[in-house]
């Protein structure tokens, strides 16, 4: 029995963490937040040295090939920096073709995908949020159909697509292929609308048997990334109110506002071993991998918009503004919550996976 | 990450079964016994055995094992599938034995901590007064030494289980011109004598298991005092600190979630089973997630004392999580019972916990939900101890030490 992070994990979390400590201050992050195109080369370039791009990709394709577990406290790391970049489409993608390519497949791309030499996302996203694979149409051998809110998509060498009867297809943007800017709030992470027209795409074999697998790693990774965002969140309020100044005294000696902070430790605290026994079922509880994504995804999603308003409030006039770092993560906290799913669509999904 | 017991812990599992296998129920005449008594017959076996009294030295009738909270996990799991009594359930063995571990004298040990783990002895808790909740060091209970007796004068109130109680630890102030905290002394008192005057407090979902207690020249020897005079507000800590640690357990909430989700397939509204209702199921995922998050959280912090490693803020935050969803549970339910929400629940027989499926049960448990919110430190308490001692925030000005002095 051991539920904590092993010492290598701990590692791994202090590695990333710093990292972007260093690489994307909040000064940074704003820059790129700003900027026309958040895809920042320097830093993506400097994710592929630590070894990000093929986190759980097999050793074997020159990944990481780490577990769950190692996958969602990076993941954590990115939200609690706020990181901008295709991290998220990017790791799935890698998984997706890990899991249900061919080994040509697998040959061709996971070296690359490891390394950052290609640049891949995940389309799974349809209008009238339709996120699950038994939701997804587009078909043919050559495709058509039409995917939202795709991660990068422009910047992307390879797009894993979601397809009808749950399967999963790679193409390669080019003829048949558009692609368009989606104005999403969220600038840390860029969307686009993909439509393919007739676009040459190339199934996965094993597509449909391991897309619900892909898309409980995906909740998972943004369960994380909630975590992590709104812990960051609670630092900056709490730091917020320890220099504040009203009265004549430090906000921080408000009860009322005390209060506030202390619920925002208590909607963020606990969920970190929801989190992280969702990542460990994923790895070695199959009987519970499906419903705790779900259910943490939901639970944690949720709990980080609340803690971003509440953050929000707790710094005033000027929590309000463009200026302070705290809409970064509240938009980051709207992404989170509404990428690959509702809360609430993923709570109806517990309750059918509880056999209600 | 491993959440299995490993094979060590899966043959102690078996021992442990192998043994209630024998040992529970009781067998031929004993089966006739009380419940009472046969509880005490069996954790003397259990005792013996080493499951029970774990933490308790042999010569004060523990089993004196070395402490391994995943050994004392799996008693706890399988001693439950079995309904099998565990140490003796009650504020006794919660806080009064591990403060007398701690801080008490041998003779105390002796005389009452193998009685109080068998259930023979029973104690309640003499903090609160009607001056002194949530700021108790500023309680009046008078205790003065004449001769070799403590003298006692004064008012407890919300004592739970006073009127059954054989003793109280109670807290005193004996130093009246020391500073507040340093005025306190933790004297155990006889309940069984002239001058206690009980009257029970009839709570609002019926039964009466807390009273006010009033001390009347009451009597209790000198040395019964737990620490040095004035020292009772840090020995009362060391019982806080145990009360938070027995806690950190999911097991209730969990119980409670089941309860729940039965009580929304037994329920309709509009003649549709509530649980088919797409609001009812948000709702119960909603808690679910909660639950869930509180039960990992536990497993978390027990890792971290294996490993020695401090768990962090979360430790302060175990009370006020579970009696959130105590209180998400109660709105749900009261939902669900429909019109029998109405149903007086005095004749539920409910404890604190209420539920246990009865529609009397559910309506004690949406009102009893609040009173375990209140009892031992309330919600705004909590958040302040995470604010202050978690967050690093400024403490409160007014219960600091510089304000209101004079309030004392
Ligand atoms: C069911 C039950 C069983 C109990 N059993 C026992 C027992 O066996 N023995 C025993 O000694 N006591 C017992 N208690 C008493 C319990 O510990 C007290 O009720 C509790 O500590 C609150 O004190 P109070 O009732 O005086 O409320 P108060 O302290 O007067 O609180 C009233 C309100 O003011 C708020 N408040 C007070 N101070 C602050 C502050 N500094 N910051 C913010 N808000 C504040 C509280 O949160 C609360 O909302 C029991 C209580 C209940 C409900």
């Amino acid at each position: 029995m051991d539920f904590g992070l092993s010492e290598e994990q701990q590692l791994l979390q202090e590695t990333i963490g710093q990292f972007l400590a260093n690489e994307n201050d909040p000064n940074q992050l704003r820059a790129r937040f700003d900027a026309e195109d958040a895809f920042d080369e320097g830093l993506w370039k400097g994710m592929m040295e630590l070894g990000i791009g093929g986190l759980l990709v097999p050793d074997e394709f020159g990944g990481a090939g780490v577990d769950m577990v190692d996958a969602a406290i990076v993941s954590e790391q990115m939200g609690f920096g706020a990181a901008p970049g295709p991290f998220l489409g990017h790791t799935l993608a890698g998984l997706a073709i890990a899991l249900g390519g061919s080994d040509d497949q697998k040959k061709t791309w996971l070296p690359k995908l490891a390394t950052g030499d290609a640049l891949a996302t995940v389309a799974f996203g349809e209008e009238g949020g339709s996120w699950q694979p038994d939701q997804w149409s587009p078909s043919g051998d050559r495709l058509t159909g039409k995917k939202v809110y795709v991660p990068y998509a422009a910047q992307a060498d390879l797009i894993v697509v979601g397809t009808a009867g749950g399967g999963l297809a790679l193409v390669e943007p080019g003829d048949g292929t558009t692609i368009e800017l989606f104005d999403n709030v969220d600038r840390s992470r860029r969307l686009y609308t993909v439509t393919f027209d007739g676009a040459a795409a190339s199934a996965l074999p094993s597509g449909a048997d391991v897309s619900g697998q892909v898309r409980d790693a995906a909740l998972i990774l943004l369960a994380a990334d909630a975590f992590g965002g709104a812990s960051r969140l609670v630092e900056m309020s709490v730091e917020y109110a320890k220099t504040r100044e009203q009265f004549g005294v430090t906000i921080g000696h408000f009860q009322a506002l005390k209060h506030q902070l202390a619920n925002m430790a208590l909607d963020t605290e606990p969920s970190r071993a929801l989190f992280w026994y969702a990542a460990h079922a994923y790895d070695a509880v199959p009987e519970d991998r499906e419903k705790m994504a779900a259910l943490a995804k939901s639970h944690i999603t949720d709990r980080f918009m609340q803690v971003s308003r509440d953050a929000t409030e707790a710094h005033g006039g000027i929590g309000y503004t463009w200026e302070c770092d705290v809409q970064m993560w509240f938009k980051r906290a709207m992404f989170d919550r509404i990428w690959m799913g509702s809360p609430s669509s993923h709570r109806e999904r517990v309750a059918q996976l509880s056999a209600w | 990450m491993d959440l299995s017991y490993g094979p060590e812990y899966e043959t102690y599992r078996a021992e442990v079964k192998a043994f209630l296998e024998a040992n529970w129920p009781l067998e031929g005449e004993e089966k006739d016994l009380g419940l009472a008594e046969q509880s005490v017959l069996f954790r003397k076996r259990a005792i013996a055995a080493g499951y029970l009294g774990r933490s308790i030295p042999k010569q004060f009738g523990g089993s004196e094992q070395e402490s391994d909270p995943l050994k004392g996990q799996v008693i706890r799991e399988e001693f439950g599938k079995k309904w099998a009594p565990m140490d003796a359930p009650g504020i006794g063995t919660m806080m009064l034995v591990p403060t007398l571990l701690e801080r008490g004298e041998t003779w105390m040990k002796e005389k009452w901590v193998e009685n109080t783990i068998l259930g023979h002895t029973q104690w309640c808790q003499g903090y609160s007064e009607p001056g002194s909740g949530s700021d108790l060091a500023s309680l009046k209970t008078k205790g003065e030494l004449v001769g070799d007796e403590w003298v006692i004068n004064g008012q407890k109130i919300w004592t739970s289980g006073a009127q059954t109680a054989d003793f109280m630890f109670c807290l005193c102030r004996t130093e009246p011109d020391a500073q507040k905290h340093a005025g306190i002394s933790y004297l155990l008192i006889d309940m069984k004598q002239p001058g206690i005057d009980i009257r029970p407090l009839k709570q609002m979902n019926g039964p009466a298991h807390f009273n006010e207690v009033f001390f009347t020249d009451v009597k209790t020897p000198k040395d019964w005092i737990v620490g040095k005079r004035g020292e009772g507000w840090l020995v009362s800590r060391t019982t806080l600190k145990h009360e938070r640690n027995s806690i950190g357990n999911a097991a209730g909430a969990e119980a409670m979630f089941r309860g729940l989700v039965k009580l929304a397939k037994e329920s309709k509204i509009d003649g549709v089973p509530a649980i088919d209702h797409a609001s009812v199921r948000q709702q119960l995922v909603e808690i679910e997630g909660y639950v869930q998050a509180h039960k990992y959280s536990g497993f978390l912090q027990m890792t971290a004392g294996l490993r020695g490693e401090n768990p962090g803020t979360i430790a302060l935050m175990n009370k006020i999580h579970s009696t959130n969803i105590g209180d998400k549970v109660a709105k749900l339910s009261f939902d669900l019972l429909g019109d029998e929400g109405l149903t007086d629940p005095a004749n539920s027989g409910g404890g604190l916990l209420g539920g246990g499926g009865s529609v009397a049960g559910w309506v004690s448990q949406y009102m009893g939900s609040l009173g375990i919110a209140i009892a031992g430190g309330t919600a705004n308490v909590q958040r302040n101890v995470i604010a202050e001692r978690g967050l690093g925030l400024p403490r409160d000005y007014y219960a600091s030490s510089k304000s209101a002095a004079g309030k004392a």
